[in-house]
């Protein structure tokens, strides 16, 4: 459970293209037809053996099916809680990042490099307990505020990449009609850094969508703390930890699918 | 033309630009009368471009002062942002908003700098529209346009913010040949019209029929200005006279 968050390695070699090793989700898309079966063999896959096991082997298993469920719920909401609010982090951090005030720069910049130098985990236990000190809050708002601040920082890149994809031409002619800079950004340059953006952004939910499995360190019961805990009471170890994985699987695989689905309309709007 | 007396729309004294330890402009002073035209040519790198953007302050300049319209535009308490209504600018590249229609490119700014209603913006960009013949693509977005409507599109986008002056950086420099007449067309019609305009540009056609004053830069200094009749028939430097043997 070591969280490794190393998106996106790029090894640059002058004359060829970069390679890009995702770690993340495979994120199928129409061109690669192998990972296309990839996709389907392990999705059909996961839901077939998952229905093998109920039918076939209903105790344990069915015992089991029935005592996750309200984790999955959690760990949505985990998810999505820390997605949102992590843009709105995200937002305000690419934007810093590229202030042309050195205070707010060096302060954006500076939460990135903090955040991107600790080991997830470490920030979770570390923001969770100086929540602790602070605020008495409930376990799943202090995971959800201590997920959203660390991929904040991620968020930030995102979108600091996405606002300088936008060639400096289109700046130049808000302003030079007498848009303010926050005019320009809010009308001329966000709405098409949108489209560049949201492809990393599919990629980040589903990231953090696995990444939340680390919040059941936190009192908060998600789908992996679910499992460990009827996996305590029954000492169903294996049978509890096959499940939740398929669990994560099944949830993991339809969400990538969904999101090459949307990167596809998109680009084909282009 | 008689322009001795009408007032300065802009005004440079000693301005001073660097790029790092290039001088871009270097003691550059320059005034533009309201409603006069005039041509800035010059070989790339002379800092034609350069002159022209720190007009509407696109580029900060390290030295001397520019005015516009009588307000000293580098001044802290000035507005920028009010300066630049007044100015109108179009580019080489267009830099038309690829996410807003042809007839949202011309209210957006009209609608939030301007404050007007959106019936208002609307009206008066169908009529810009129909000024600079594009009415039937008003629906249409950008990269569904040529080139040529593109600009023509950015050029109405600049009018509609009523500017007392018109900066041109190029503005034929990106353009499919074919496409160049329509752009130049409606340029003309807006000198005619008796905007105040200043042109970065290479057409000496262009130059020749509407410039009342034509400047060479070279280096990052003005070297030589006249009228078009005196500047194309008769230039005194030995750089102007190489340049244009080149380019005519």
């Amino acid at each position: 459970m070591a969280p490794v968050r190393r998106k996106r390695k790029k090894i640059e070699d002058p004359g060829r293209p970069p390679i890009v090793v995702g770690d993340g989700a495979a994120i199928p898309t129409k061109k690669d037809v192998g990972l296309f079966n990839a996709w389907r063999i392990s999705f059909f896959g996961s839901l077939v053996v998952v229905v093998c096991l109920i039918v076939f082997k209903p105790d344990p298993y069915l015992r089991i099916f029935a005592f996750v469920p309200d984790g999955i719920w959690v760990t949505f909401k985990v998810t999505v809680g820390s997605i949102l609010l992590a843009l709105v982090i995200g937002l305000f951090t690419g934007l810093g990042r590229l202030s042309t005030r050195k205070i707010i720069s060096g302060i954006a910049s500076l939460y990135v490099e903090v955040i991107r130098g600790i080991p997830l985990l470490v920030q979770l236990f570390y923001i969770y307990f100086a929540l602790g000190r602070i605020v008495q809050l409930p376990a799943m708002t202090s995971a959800i505020i201590a997920m959203a601040i660390c991929y904040g920082a991620y968020m930030g890149e995102i979108f600091r990449a996405g606002i300088q994809s936008i060639p400096k031409g289109q700046m130049e002619a808000a302003r030079s009609l007498g848009m303010t800079k926050s005019q320009a950004m809010a009308q001329v340059i966000l709405p098409q850094a949108v489209k560049v953006i949201l492809p990393p952004i599919g990629n980040e939910f589903v990231a953090l969508l696995k990444d939340s499995s680390l919040v059941s360190i936190l009192a908060v019961a998600d789908l992996l703390r679910r499992g460990r805990e009827f996996a305590a009471e029954t000492f169903t170890y294996f049978e509890t930890y096959t499940v939740v994985a398929l669990v994560y699987l099944i949830i993991t695989l339809f969400f990538s699918k969904l999101i090459s689905r949307m990167e596809e309309r998109i680009s084909a709007n282009r | 033309m008689p322009t001795a007396e009408r007032h300065k729309m802009v005004s440079m004294e000693g301005v001073v630009k660097y790029f790092g330890r290039l001088k871009a402009l270097n003691q550059v002073s320059l005034d533009v009368k309201d409603g006069e035209k005039v041509v800035i040519i010059g070989p790339s790198g002379s800092g034609k471009s350069t002159l022209l953007r720190s007009i509407n302050r696109l580029e900060e300049i390290d030295d001397g002062r520019i005015f516009v319209d009588g307000i000293n535009i580098y001044d802290p308490a000035v507005d920028i942002n009010k300066i630049r209504e007044e100015v109108g600018m179009v580019f080489q590249s267009f830099n038309v908003f690829p996410h807003k229609t042809v007839i949202q490119n011309l209210t957006l700014a009209q609608i939030v700098v301007r404050k007007r209603s959106k019936e208002e913006a609307t009206e008066r960009a169908m009529r810009l529209l129909r000024k600079v013949g594009i009415t039937e693509k008003s629906s249409a977005y950008p990269n569904q346009l040529s080139g040529g409507q593109q600009q023509r599109v950015a050029i109405a986008r600049s009018l509609a913010m009523d500017p007392k002056i018109m900066l041109f950086d190029e503005p034929t420099s990106a353009l499919d040949p074919e496409m160049i007449g329509e752009v130049l067309d409606v340029m003309k019609t807006l000198a005619r019209e008796g905007m105040t305009m200043v042109v970065v540009t290479h057409e000496m056609g262009f130059a020749r029929e509407v410039a009342d004053r034509i400047i060479f830069m070279d280096n990052g200094t003005i070297l030589e200005e006249g009228i078009p009749e005196h500047f194309f028939t008769n230039p005194s430097q030995e750089r102007t006279k190489l340049f244009l043997s080149q380019i005519l």
